[in-house]
């Protein structure tokens, strides 16, 4: 509308939107018809107003019944049974629920009412208001009005906000000292003359800078409601005559000032006051002038001016506007002049003193001597033993009072182990860990000794300086001899002096310290006048005294201190090691070489770690498998503990392995070999392994006397094998067989095991080794064989190493303790392969297969040899792989057997192995099965 | 036992397309055939587990509960039990017959690579790309593995178990073999990481497939070269392999669409069966009969003799 009469003047404000043009043609809306306006409820059914009430009980299908035909019970229950329980229905149970519901005639949900509502909202208004902020201009304001509007606030609040307290500010009438000015006083006038003007302008700021501390105030805009209750028949708000106020002056006068009647205006308006002084009678608003009265001007309204104010200043600042938080200038008012600001309540008869009273006079505390030391010492207590019986004569003599029965002493001359021991408690057995406890018996005794007679001596010296002492403070009562005297029985024990040594309690005078240091040497050689040798005598007596007995409670403090510390602390009941960590011990070997014999397809020895294993337990179980370690708790890879922060950790090389430093002869592996296998057995499964192991060795070096025979008979298994082999070589199932026979036992530490690897495959080996171990030649044969076996070795460990060290000299005996050392290094760390091996020794055997390059040696020797040669060329394999087998001695062995395998086939058919050696291999599995 | 059997016939390769089955899962990432062979799981990304009958092609039960993808699955000797695990890094043992989530193992740091039972199957062994192959009694409510043999510096590719032995494959270039009986384990290096190993059938030798395209038959006992098979394509993805049911033929998949069979003894490729255009993802070898399971895609093969009359 605004939109269609506005079009030339543009400042006019449009509100709303306006209405679309109407089309041609077009009728205008019609609004709908009230009767058309319908109300429907939240079902969406009509809703009709049935008489005054909005619910009603009226039944109709749309309405409140459930059903066209009318209203019927849900549910019918029959209540003869239980009619007990039946409860008592109430109104509520006939209502429908839209009179539940927030606007019907019981609504349930518990709200303000109106009555107690913070703001109470008319809902008319409400509405309308919403309907007004809807149509408003800026959307928003409603929204403003609801911020504007204060929070909910209790009934409390709202009653007191409107006698018009305010938060922050006190409550009730608002009384002044000097109300004149601010307050009218409402219907009582000033009769008698004013008081004469108090002090200055000054003073009267200063009045009204006085401020109690504990006080707010109430707002000053607020007329205090008077709650004295009406018992009169007056009207409202009359105050009747004071008869005394109205006819005698004076004492209205007196209530008037105090009462903090009006005062100030004379004082800024003149006398003001004075002139009416005078003037008695009747005053009051509800009277007319009296027929005293010589002025009749204000007779209804007393329009004093004292009602203004006639200074333009700020607000009192003091007054009611600052509580506790009041700025420092009021706060921090000087006492006095309050006091002399608090006039008004002196009461009467006194007057203000003209001068303060002088305070009490302050004595300061005595002067401390320079050191005065503000310690108690407890004079020590002589232990009545049958060592110093006759010192605590003296005592007692010297003191008169010493060697009490302990059991005497007040409790503060016990100290604690005293006290736990008359309680019975055992000592506590930390001051055990003495430096003593580390020390060797024999010291310990030697030390012991010295004590006994150190401390002797000491007792001694003590008795004599104390009965000196005595003697001497008959003489001089003055000296502090008596406390100090009898601490030192204590000071002579040889500990306490010699642990004192490093305890410097004077080490800022040099002087003394040194003087403290040589009463202690003094102290430790038991001398009986150390103190009093030790001393300056240049120093007075008192001086001395004191210092003697600073000397000894010095020694006697560290003592003491010590021993009550230690006997705080314990020894660590479990090591600490943290410097230690726990590592496999066995790690998979540096992967290069394993590399390089991937790179030369030589798979097997070269590429394969083998490690003791734990399962669990319940695997075991689970697996249907007997616990290959019944006695360990351990599972999985042993662990050891190394040097969390040795360099090994962080090498990744192989610990030393024994080709490299190999030139050992083949005795020497033989012997590595035997105690490889025992150390590997016995590591962590002992006793029973290793003992086999020896029996084993034993029966090795008995049999190796004899070569031959005596070991095909030990073992008829062997035997056996040995027959079948010569007879059929060809045969790959046998040999393959007995290839991986022995290797599947291999790691299994049995007998069998043993006697089958010594008795097969190293026999001789062994006996060579073993007789030069023993040194002593039976058999020639024997030495010979060694010696040519070394020399061979010698010759291919040269050539086939390359970054070794020197290599071994051919000598069968010199090796030895050097072989030692490297099996047991082999045994910390494991055998690492040299990369360069394979090569070499291809080269040098210049056979044409890379695969079995071994065999192919093997072979080459072979040809020439028997069968023993052929053994030795076993141990020189060996040889080359020590490194790798170091771990598994099984292993070792199997491969020594599959090696004489390989030889017997190379026998046979020389040049190409690889391939076809492989297919039967492989065909025989089958059979292996089997 | 000493005397040579007789020279086995020429076996014969499944190499005939039997029937293709749409899985309907997603990608399958393993297909398995149970003990006997009668019936296989397929594992599905879409976290599902299907047991069908892949003769007849119709799919029996579909186990759903695991979180992520499916990446292997066993059958216990029974057939009353299903164990799986996946990329949820659980493993689950399910009731064959309900269908239900018998018990779920968690405890693994990364996916489940590859699940096995032991021989009884009470004890489920997992291979994660957590590095660690974790042992779980069936039998208590533990929820703790009864071990975990850690040893592994990669993540474990391939889990195979005998009556007494666990064959793992790592990533780490080696194949180690826990011995129980013997309380001893063996670590092979082979260099490239691991994909898939397996024992032969007749426990023998181990078969090691790994990342350089090159399939290695290893002596158990010793751990030597018994022969190497090349010519297929194995570089990126983790390809199963295996032995034919009379440990004559070598077979593995390939990333180019086919399968390949070698001889095992001569090492020379006898077939390539072309399955399809993208990567044989996985495969399984009847226990008994020449009969083979390929997963390409979603979908599965089966493949059977040329001989209509030995199909058993």
């Amino acid at each position: 509308m605004a939109a269609l009469d506005s079009d030339s003047d543009e400042d006019l404000v449009s509100y709303g939107k306006g209405l679309e043009p109407l089309e041609e043609g077009e009728r205008p809306k019609k609004p709908i018809p009230l009767q058309d306006q319908t109300v429907r409820d939240e079902k969406g059914r009509y809703k009709r107003f049935h008489g005054a009430f909005s619910g009603g009980f009226s039944a109709g299908y749309f309405n409140t019944v459930g059903s066209k035909e009318g209203w019927t019970p849900s549910t019918f229950v029959s209540s003869r049974q239980n009619r007990a329980d039946k409860s008592v229905l109430g109104p509520e149970d006939f209502m429908d629920e839209e009179d539940l519901s927030e606007f019907g005639i019981a609504p349930k949900a518990i709200v303000t009412t109106d009555d107690f509502a913070s703001k109470t909202k008319d809902r008319l208004q409400e509405k309308a208001r919403q309907l007004a902020a809807a149509a408003a201009p800026i959307p928003g304001a409603m929204l403003l009005d609801d911020l504007i509007t204060p929070a909910k606030l209790s009934v409390g609040f709202e009653l007191l906000r409107k006698m018009g307290w305010k938060e922050g500010q006190g409550v009730g009438p608002r009384v002044k000292r000097r109300p004149r000015r601010q307050k009218p006083d409402p219907g009582v006038k000033i009769y008698g003359c004013a008081l004469p003007p108090r002090g200055s302008e000054g003073s009267e700021d200063e009045d009204d800078d006085y401020l109690p501390d504990n006080v707010t105030f109430a707002p000053k805009d607020v007329t205090p409601v008077d709650f004295t209750p009406k018992d009169n028949v007056h009207g409202l708000a009359y105050k009747g005559l004071d008869p005394h106020q109205a006819l005698f002056g004076t004492p209205g006068e007196h209530l008037n000032f105090l009462g903090g009647g009006s005062e100030g205006a004379s004082n800024l308006l003149g006398n003001v006051g004075l002139s009416k002084g005078r003037k008695l009678g009747i005053s009051g608003q509800a009277f007319g002038v009296g027929a005293l009265e010589e002025e009749d001007d204000d007779i209804y309204a007393t329009e004093t001016l004292s009602k203004y104010d006639t200074v333009l200043k700020d607000e009192e600042p003091g007054d009611g506007l600052y509580g506790w938080t009041a700025p420092r200038q009021y706060r921090n008012q000087k006492e006095p002049e309050r006091d002399l600001r608090y006039i008004g309540k002196i009461l009467d008869g006194f007057s203000l003193a003209s001068k303060p009273l002088s305070s009490k006079k302050l004595y300061p505390p005595p002067q401390l001597p320079r050191d005065y030391r503000p310690v108690h010492y407890f004079r020590p207590v002589v232990p009545a033993t049958s060592e110093n019986s006759h010192l605590l004569q003296v005592l007692s003599e010297s003191s008169g009072k010493a060697g009490q029965d302990p059991g005497t002493y007040s409790r503060h001359q016990l100290n604690a182990s005293k006290r736990g021991q008359l309680l019975g408690e055992t000592p506590i057995q930390g001051s055990a860990t003495s430096v003593l406890e580390f020390l060797s018996q024999k010291d310990r005794e030697r030390i012991k000794e010295m004590k006994q007679v150190s401390d002797l001596k000491a007792a001694q010296a003590k008795a004599r300086s104390l009965a000196q002492n005595a003697a001497s403070s008959r003489l001089q009562s003055s000296t502090p001899d008596l406390g100090h005297c009898s601490q030192h029985p204590t000071l002579g024990s040889w500990s306490a002096a010699t642990r004192a040594s490093n305890f410097k309690p004077f080490a800022k005078d040099p002087e003394k310290q040194r003087r403290y240091e040589e009463f202690l040497a003094h102290m430790k050689e038991g001398q009986k006048d150390a103190l009093e040798r030790c001393l300056d005598p240049s120093m007075t007596e008192w001086e001395r005294g004191r210092e003697r007995e600073e000397f000894a409670r010095a020694a006697q403090l560290y003592v003491s201190s010590h021993v009550t510390l230690s006997s705080r602390f314990t020894h660590a009941k479990e090591e600490d090691d943290s410097d230690q960590v726990e590592v496999p011990r066995d790690q998979e070997n540096d992967i290069n070489d394993k590399q390089s014999a991937v790179k030369m397809k030589m798979f097997g020895k070269l590429t394969r770690d083998t490690f003791e294993w734990h399962p669990d337990k319940l695997l075991c179980k689970r697996f249907n498998v007997p616990d290959p370690y019944p006695g360990s708790t351990l599972v999985g890879l042993p662990r050891v503990k190394r040097d969390k922060y040795s360099v090994f950790n962080f090498l990744t090389l192989p610990e030393p392995t024994s080709l490299p430093t190999k030139p050992v002869s083949s005795e020497k592996g033989q012997q590595q070999h035997g105690s490889d296998k025992s150390r590997k057995l016995s590591r962590w499964d002992t006793s029973k392994l290793e003992r086999k192991e020896d029996s084993i060795s034993e029966f090795l070096s008995l049999a190796r006397s004899k070569v031959g025979p005596p070991k095909q008979e030990s073992s008829p298994l062997v035997n056996k094998e040995e027959e079948r082999v010569p007879e059929s070589l060809s045969d790959k199932t046998v040999d393959k067989g007995a290839a991986s026979q022995p290797e599947g036992e291999g790691s299994r530490p049995s007998m069998d095991l043993f006697k089958a690897i010594f008795a097969s495959s190293s026999d001789g080996k062994s006996s060579s080794s073993e007789e030069e171990q023993d040194d002593s030649e039976n058999d020639q044969e024997g030495t010979e064989e060694a010696n040519f076996q070394s020399s061979q070795e010698v010759a291919m460990v040269e050539s086939a190493v390359t970054h070794t060290a020197e290599p071994v000299p051919c000598e069968p005996a010199a090796p030895f303790p050097i072989q030692k050392i490297q099996i047991d290094e082999r045994e910390e760390f494991g055998p690492r392969l040299p990369p360069v091996f394979c090569p070499n020794t291809r080269q040098k055997l210049e056979t044409p297969q890379r695969e079995k390059h071994k065999k192919n040696k093997e072979k080459h020797k072979m040809k020439k040899e028997h069968r023993r040669k052929r053994e030795k060329k076993k141990k020189h394999k060996k040889h080359k792989h020590k490194s790798k087998q170091k771990n598994k001695k099984p292993e070792k062995s199997s491969s020594e057997s599959s090696d004489s395998s390989d030889s017997r086939s190379d026998e046979e058919e020389t040049a190409d192995l690889s391939p076809r050696e492989l297919l039967r291999r492989l065909k025989c599995f089958p059979l292996r099965k089997q | 036992m000493a005397f040579p059997e007789p020279r086995p016939q020429a076996p014969e390769l499944p190499q005939k397309l039997l029937k293709t089955l749409d899985c309907g899962q997603g990608a399958v990432r393993a297909v398995r055939f149970n003990v006997d062979g009668n019936y296989c799981l397929t594992c599905g990304s879409d976290k599902t587990l299907k047991l069908w009958n892949p003769l007849r092609g119709t799919l029996l039960r579909t186990y759903s509960g695991h979180g992520y993808e499916v990446l292997d699955a066993a059958s216990s000797i029974d057939n009353s039990s299903l164990c799986s695990g996946g990329g949820d890094k659980t493993v689950v043992l399910w009731d064959v017959a309900s269908g239900q989530v018998v018990r779920k193992f968690r405890g693994h740091a990364g996916k489940v690579n590859t699940v096995q039972f032991n021989e009884e199957a009470t004890v489920i062994l997992s291979g994660s790309i957590d590095s660690s192959i974790r042992c779980w009694d069936c039998r208590s409510r533990k929820p703790e593995p009864v071990q975990k043999l850690e040893e592994a510096r990669d993540g474990i590719s391939s889990v195979k178990v005998s009556d007494h032995e666990i064959l793992a494959g790592s990533v780490d270039g080696r194949v180690r073999r826990y011995d129980l009986r013997m309380g001893q384990l063996f670590s092979d290096y082979i260099g490239s990481p691991i994909t898939c190993t397996c024992f032969s059938r007749d426990g023998q030798c181990t078969l090691v497939s790994s990342l350089d395209s090159t399939l290695r038959l290893l002596d158990k006992d010793t751990g030597e070269l018994l022969g190497e098979y090349t010519g297929h394509k194995n570089q990126q993805y983790k390809l199963d392999c295996c032995l034919n049911e009379r440990d004559t033929h070598v077979i593995s998949c390939s990333e180019n669409g086919k399968v390949f069979f070698w001889d095992l003894v001569e090492g020379a490729l006898v077939l390539a069966l072309p399955v399809g255009s993208s990567v044989v993802q996985s495969l399984a070898y009847h226990p008994t009969e020449p009969c083979l399971l390929t997963a390409m895609g979603g979908s599965i093969q089966c493949w059977r003799e040329e001989k209509e009359g030995g199909a058993g």
